[in-house]
């Protein structure tokens, strides 16, 4: 029973490949074997959304997730976004920090990798679009309406970095 | 909580899935199939689930497609619900199935959750079991013998259980056409956006010299399995499109539900003045929509 897998996924651009637990999650995986823990959890089950990654791009839950079913795929976690090179953060968290999109910050980073979804495929999306979009996250201090204010900044700065339509 | 320990197998065929479905009953051990785990995985985390074995099809390329096929359009089992809501065949052609997508989950869930996912999983509050229901739509299973097609309403059976064997994997849902003019509405209360439902009513119903014909109603989340309303269907069948009409129609589809769900959420009474109020909206939006 429960023989151990050899996976091999992509995190933040790097391969890791492991002798993975079939039950672990993907959430359990990022923190307790690559040490990565900006990846929350919450609930376990697939409410709360503070779990949230990008699998091959697309933000889903990692605790819904065993960590063998994501081997060969590419996640993105909280930590993949800083610059690499200069440090500086994501327009998106520097957007959560300035437009005060946090207070305890413990569903920032789903919030944030929700975030950086929605406005690579929609970059000026209207409130309707940023919950539903956000609607899997759950926020239980700062309100939702200082998030949805950080994501109207952060679309705003990365239209303008882009240059004029 | 973290779920409790099971083996893992992700074979790269359904050939291959199903010989390890056959392996394992022989040897009988409890074994489920994973596909996107939107469902299952929670039931593993809280320990409801706890199968010996897992076997995940989400190395099966084959079963992830979204395609016409003649006039009718076949969805892989594999295919997310994502892609299904990002399908412009769907949104174009069958704007019920694509209208119950956009009410599964969140777009996090549905990126990861599967079609067939649903339809195998067979949650009573589910929203395809029901448009299903309404829309003749088939399933293909795929087992030791071959492919079968089974009929929406001989496929699910009871909580959680469909007519699947132990040693079948569905590999497909097959929409018939959708006929241009066919009026529909899918609404559903719940208690959060993205939740599962309360309950839930999908309707398609045409429209000839302004009376309604071939009225077909289903509802979800309030028996053991989606229901189609007959009783609700023949009272507008031949009748007027008027607001008195769908209301008459309505009141029937309440009192016609057989013994409605009750549970901490939701009385069997609440559940029946659901259906009532669902069935008359949803009968209203669909004959505006009719052509």
């Amino acid at each position: 029973m429960t023989t151990r897998q050899r996976t091999r996924v992509t995190v933040n651009g790097r391969v890791y490949e492991r002798e993975v637990e079939p039950r672990v999650t993907l959430a359990d995986f990022l923190r307790h074997d690559l040490h990565l823990g900006g990846t929350h959890v919450g609930c376990e089950h697939g409410i709360c959304g503070v779990c949230t990654v990008l699998i091959d791009g697309l933000p889903a839950r990692s605790c819904l997730t065993l960590a063998v079913q994501a081997d060969g795929m590419e996640v993105t976690t909280i930590e993949g976004l800083r610059d690499p090179e200069t440090g500086k953060l994501h327009p998106v968290q520097q957007a959560f920090v300035d437009a005060h999109g946090l207070q305890c910050g413990f569903c920032t980073p789903a919030f944030i990798m929700s975030t950086v979804e929605l406005l690579r495929d929609n970059p000026d999306p209207d409130d309707e679009a940023i919950k539903e979009a956000l609607g899997g996250n759950l926020c239980r201090c700062t309100g939702y309406e200082t998030i949805i204010a950080s994501v109207r900044l952060a679309a705003r700065r990365l239209r303008e970095q882009s240059g004029p339509a | 909580m973290k779920a409790a320990s099971f083996d893992y197998h992700a074979p790269p065929t359904v050939e291959s899935a199903i010989a390890l479905l056959q392996r394992f009953e022989g040897e009988g051990l409890d074994t489920k199939l994973l596909a996107g785990g939107q469902s299952l995985m929670p039931m593993l985390n809280m320990r409801i689930a706890r199968p010996q074995v897992l076997v995940d099809l989400g190395k099966i390329e084959a079963l992830d497609y979204i395609r016409a096929e003649g006039e009718a359009i076949a969805i892989g089992s594999m295919a997310s619900k994502r892609a299904a809501e990002d399908s412009p065949l769907l949104r174009e052609q069958q704007p019920l199935f694509h209208a119950a997508t956009l009410l599964i989950g969140h777009r996090q869930i549905r990126n990861r959750g599967t079609v067939g996912g649903s339809f195998a999983h067979a949650d009573p509050a589910a929203e395809y079991p029901a448009v299903a229901l309404v829309q003749d739509i088939r399933m293909r299973a795929q087992g030791p013998n071959g492919v079968r097609e089974i009929a929406a309403s001989d496929f699910f059976v009871t909580f959680m259980t469909t007519s699947l064997e132990a040693t079948e994997i569905l590999v497909e849902v097959r929409l018939p056409p959708f006929r241009p003019g066919t009026g529909w509405a899918i609404q559903e209360f719940a208690k959060r956006h993205g939740d599962l439902a309360l309950a839930g009513i999908a309707v398609t119903l045409r429209k000839a010299n302004g009376r309604c014909e071939d009225v077909r109603i289903g509802a979800f989340g309030v028996n053991a399995t989606a229901v189609r309303l007959p009783a609700a269907e023949a009272a507008l069948n031949g009748q007027s499109a008027t607001t008195e009409n769908f209301a008459r129609a309505a009141a029937v589809a309440g009192e016609s539900v057989a013994e409605p769900l009750g549970d901490v959420h939701a009385t069997p009474d609440y559940r029946r003045q659901l259906v009532k109020v669902l069935t008359e909206r949803c009968l209203a939006e669909a004959a505006a929509r009719a052509a």
